[in-house]
């Protein structure tokens, strides 16, 4: 007990370090986790003894919770006014960045379900990453800054077909299957937010309660049970959680974010660190050639989906490059992605996910950050299509 | 004035407009309920300066400096639409026989027919003052009536 506790403590007095590292360079902290992550554990500096078992179990609950938060943030109203301006970007988003991954995975060798996992991975942007990069740079208030926003709006709810596609498909379901699969997926997220719009009152009386202690607790109980049996159907866990995010309403959502947020922070980051943990710095270095070269296409692809989206939101040659650079960051969700590849068996999958986002994690906020000189350096005729 | 309001998906909403001088100003309402106050750049129209964050109460107060004497213009609109229908306010001068009486006892309405229909004191507005309000030096009346009644409004608070 007395060596879990210290390692445990050690390990987070650690993280806690990284954080206030990369908040001082202005960076994410996601990378360096992964990193920590990488370095410790197998064939790494220290191997973990005592703890190990449960950060792995915390970093199962930290999917759950991103997931959950994820839905928490959701609103019915963002949505439509997102779709309804944006949806041309959302397709070009996906059109863009979702088939550099699975070449690659191809050119590997990998099989086709591996490449759909890698094609997720290079096409969700961090959406906790970019509005804290927006936050931090202070360009909330930026014209620019609503089609970033609403792009990943977009796919943070495309994920919601995505996941239960992949999930199937991982687990060697046949191609009917995975229709029927995603389907009842998109069913269920439809009848969710038409349950919420007419009975969202009553489950806000379940959980909702003037006691912050009380909403923690019904919460994520009423999470961890609906995880539990979308996982039971061969759904993924974190596809429950988010549609919990989705159900609970708006009143009640927001005292549950400000209560869960803190946690999710803390599991979040056993789950990056855990993630890192399964790869050794041996198995990284054979795909560190492989995810650089992803890293840089794939970097390209998103600023030019920034740019099509500010374009047609008429905003200037700066605020489109302001736009692409910042869409440029992956993080939760690319590693959210790789783990189901890999607790399906594919594990390849990780280490090069696992070098994709620290090497994406750390340059896209930092491209962000220079968007302007690099506005003013290209040439008109590559910024995107003039307005 | 034209204001444009711009949704801001997990943010917020932004409210945009041109100040007569040709400012464009920007103000985002965030959900945890700070604002932000920006100025778009000359040379980069989509990129703005950050002139200010406010907390919750903050803006409140913000507000409230800024909706009070707006309140006593409405009014003064309002009389310009009605024929016959004047408004102005009237000061309750510190020491005057009024200062630290109630309302009710001016009976300002009874003996004139104008109405006291607000009561500005400092920053806060009361609307529809009870006649147990108690008056203080330095308020003001806003007074709705005939020219005549609020000249008599006038002199009974001059006393």
């Amino acid at each position: 007990m007395d060596a879990f506790l210290i390692e445990l403590g050690v390990i987070l007095l650690v993280l806690g370090a990284l954080v206030n590292v990369a908040r001082r360079l202005g960076l994410s902290a996601i990378p360096l986790m992964l990193l920590a992550g990488l370095v410790l554990g197998e064939g790494g500096i220290h191997e973990l003894g005592a703890s190990a078992t449960f950060i792995e179990a915390a970093g199962e609950l930290g999917v759950l919770l991103l997931l959950l938060l994820l839905g928490l943030e959701f609103s019915a109203a963002e949505f439509t006014a997102s779709m309804r301006r944006h949806a041309p970007s959302g397709l070009v988003d996906v059109a863009l960045n979702a088939p550099p991954g699975f070449t690659v995975g191809l050119l590997l060798g990998y099989e086709w379900r591996a490449c759909l996992a890698l094609a997720g991975v290079t096409w969700i942007s961090s959406s906790g990453i970019v509005a804290r990069l927006l936050d931090d740079l202070r360009r909330t208030g930026f014209r620019e800054t609503p089609s970033v926003l609403s792009l990943l709006v977009l796919e943070d709810i495309a994920m919601a077909v995505y996941l239960p596609l992949l999930v199937v498909v991982l687990s060697g379901g046949t191609a009917l299957a995975a229709v029927v699969s995603v389907a009842l997926a998109v069913g269920v997220v439809a009848l969710v937010l038409l349950a919420t719009r007419r009975l969202g009152h009553h489950l806000g009386r379940v959980v909702g309660h003037e006691d912050d202690e009380q909403v923690l607790l019904r919460v994520l109980g009423l999470m961890l049970i609906v995880s539990g049996l979308t996982y039971l159907v061969d759904a993924s866990a974190a596809v429950g959680a988010f549609l919990v995010g989705l159900a609970i309403p708006r009143e009640t959502a927001r005292r549950a974010r400000g209560v869960l947020t803190p946690l999710r922070d803390l599991f979040a980051a056993l789950f990056f660190l855990s993630f890192g943990l399964q790869t050794s710095p041996q198995d990284l270095a054979p795909f560190i050639v492989v995810a650089l070269g992803l890293a840089l296409v794939t970097a390209a692809t998103k600023i030019v989906t920034g740019v099509y989206a500010a374009h047609r939101d008429q905003i200037g040659r700066r605020g489109r490059v302001r736009a692409g650079t910042a869409l440029v960051a992956r993080g939760e969700f690319s590693i959210v992605i790789a783990e189901l590849a890999v607790s399906a068996g594919f594990t390849d999958v990780g280490p090069l996910a696992s070098a994709y986002v620290v090497i994406l994690g750390v340059a896209g906020p930092l491209l962000a950050r220079f968007a302007d000189a690099l506005a003013d350096a290209l040439p008109a005729a590559r910024a995107g299509p003039v307005a | 004035m034209e204001v444009t309001e711009i949704l801001l998906p997990g943010v917020g909403v932004r409210y945009e407009f041109v100040t007569s001088s040709g400012a464009r100003v920007g103000v985002v309402a965030k959900r945890d309920g700070e604002f932000d106050f920006v100025r778009y750049e000359h040379a980069d129209p989509d990129a703005a300066e950050t002139l200010l964050t406010l907390s919750r109460d903050e803006a409140d107060t913000l507000a409230e400096i800024l909706g009070a004497p707006r309140i006593v213009e409405r009014f003064a609109d309002l009389t310009r639409e009605i024929p016959g229908l004047a408004s102005a306010t009237v000061e309750v001068r510190t020491g005057s026989t009024y200062d630290g009486k109630p309302l009710g006892e001016t009976r300002a309405r009874t003996l004139t027919g104008a109405s006291i229909v607000a009561l500005v004191r400092g920053e806060d507005v009361i609307a529809s003052p009870s006649p147990a309000e108690v008056l203080r030096g330095g308020d003001s009346l806003v007074v709705v009536g005939t020219g005549a009644g609020i000249a008599g409004v006038r002199q009974i608070l001059s006393r």
